[in-house]
């Protein structure tokens, strides 16, 4: 296993994340989030006109329920209870996967164990955990992947113990493969190209020299780098 | 025609070892969690089930596998996100074991196999788990630029359901997010049992409000409302 032998670098919050993938967001769209950093980004776009779906059967799900608000049958798909909006809908579990296969989704942001340099990812299953390869929580997590028009990954640049999770070829089971299209961390966000991953902007404070000292891969750094703004 | 049965008891009471059984619901809601504990009391040994989840959302289904209840379960997202609860928890523990033979679907695929059985196809194609452990053992095809795997049907002999309301020829209601894997289960399954909270005359429920058709549901029984703060953790 690869390891990031520099210093820790200190970048973004998670909630700053979140913020900066819901700046990436177009107005008009329908979106879905995963589990993890991705679910903070519903904090960011209250008012905007987004439509979250929650894959077990809602579209325009609502803000988390108060504690006076909970209402058992309507949950999200973290298991968290939510509230209605305006034009929310319900449907099928599976009518709500032919909408995601179908590419009605016109961007997931999920979250990630590895990335590699082409796009593939992998984040249902961490071996460390001891089970079978083919067994794990695979949820909706491959159906996004492959279905989304558009891929988002949030996550933190190098795992807790200070190893590449952006990587020249993913070492965990894969959740699809040449999917990803932009990885925003607590350090950069990168953009996935045919040519390779593009740094686009750096955390601030952080070098683009710094940025590529905790990836494996090889970054191609924009000609307009800038440093994240908010 | 009236399919409702007097109790969960009964409703469950000719499940025979080896049967395959399909539990909707989408973590907390829309459980069958009555249906659930009435076939832990039953007692049918060797079975198949089909569910999203083992455990989280669902404890009472781990009663099934503490009584080795449960031959093999196909599921989309069987264990704990935390790896230390489920390593605590009897269904990890008896997949490690190899006490019951677990299949992972990916979500979307598990829910269409459950469609396909209901409505008479065989097989599709799909383009999730391409590339992925998820490909192993089954047929690739291409079409146009982009390759799919080929996923199998599900028909199993029973389905649990819940509805919200339903009558006694068994049209049935959901609420808001309980829906979920409600309706593909009950028409995949050979007998569908249906515990419902709000049991209603033939015409109550206006027609454009059924989600699942009678025609899908042989057995309907009244249950209580569950109360409940919907958590995983």
């Amino acid at each position: 296993m690869s390891v990031a032998k520099t210093k820790k670098f200190k970048g973004l919050s998670r909630e700053l994340i979140a913020l900066r993938i819901a700046n990436e967001l177009e107005d008009g769209t329908y979106v879905n989030l995963g589990i993890g950093i991705p679910t903070l980004v519903s904090d960011w776009i209250e008012g905007r006109d987004i439509v979250l779906q929650a894959e077990l059967g809602m579209l325009n799900t609502g803000p988390l329920a108060s504690q006076e608000e909970v209402e058992q049958d309507l949950i999200n798909a973290s298991c968290q209870p939510v509230t209605e909006l305006p034009g929310s809908c319900y449907f099928s579990e599976n009518e709500s996967f032919a909408m995601i296969r179908g590419g009605y989704m016109d961007a997931a942001v999920l979250g990630a164990l590895q990335v590699s340099e082409e796009g593939d990812l992998a984040g249902w299953q961490n071996p460390g955990r001891g089970l079978p390869e083919d067994i794990g929580n695979i949820g909706g997590s491959m159906d996004l992947a492959v279905g989304a028009r558009k891929v988002i990954i949030a996550m933190m640049h190098v795992t807790n113990d200070g190893q590449y999770k952006i990587v020249k070829k993913c070492s965990y089971p894969l959740t699809a493969r040449g999917v990803v299209d932009l990885i925003v961390t607590d350090l950069a966000f990168i953009e996935v190209t045919p040519k390779g991953l593009v740094l686009r902007e750096v955390a601030p404070g952080l070098t683009a020299k710094d940025v590529q000292s905790v990836t494996e891969p090889k970054l191609i750094v924009s000609p307009d780098l800038i440093e994240m703004a908010f | 025609m009236n399919k409702v049965f007097p109790n969960v008891a009964k409703a469950v009471e000719d499940i025979p070892d080896g049967a395959s059984i399909a539990i909707a619901g989408f973590f907390t809601a829309g459980t069958p969690l009555p249906l659930i504990k009435a076939l832990v009391e039953q007692g049918a040994k060797d079975l198949t089930i089909i569910c999203m989840q083992m455990g989280p959302g669902n404890e009472d289904i781990n009663q099934l596998v503490v009584n080795k209840q449960i031959k093999k379960a196909i599921c989309n997202y069987p264990f704990y996100r935390s790896a230390s609860r489920g390593a605590n928890s009897p269904t990890e523990q008896a997949v490690r074991a190899g006490d019951i033979e677990m299949e992972v679907s990916p979500m979307g695929t598990f829910s269409e196999r459950l469609r396909c059985g209901g409505a008479g196809i065989a097989a599709f194609y799909t383009p999730t788990g391409v590339g992925t452990v998820v490909e192993e053992g089954k047929e690739k095809r291409q079409f146009g630029d982009r390759e799919y795997l080929l996923e199998t049907a599900l028909k199993p002999d029973y389905a649990f359901v819940y509805a919200y309301k339903g009558d006694r020829m068994g049209n049935l209601c959901c609420h808001k997010t309980a829906r979920n894997y409600n309706p593909e289960m009950a028409a995949a399954a050979k007998i569908t049992i249906a515990a419902v909270e709000n049991i209603v005359e033939p015409g109550e429920i206006d027609g454009d409000m059924v989600h699942i058709p009678g025609v899908y549901v042989q057995r309907v029984v009244k249950v209580d409302r569950l109360r409940y703060i919907p958590t995983i953790d």
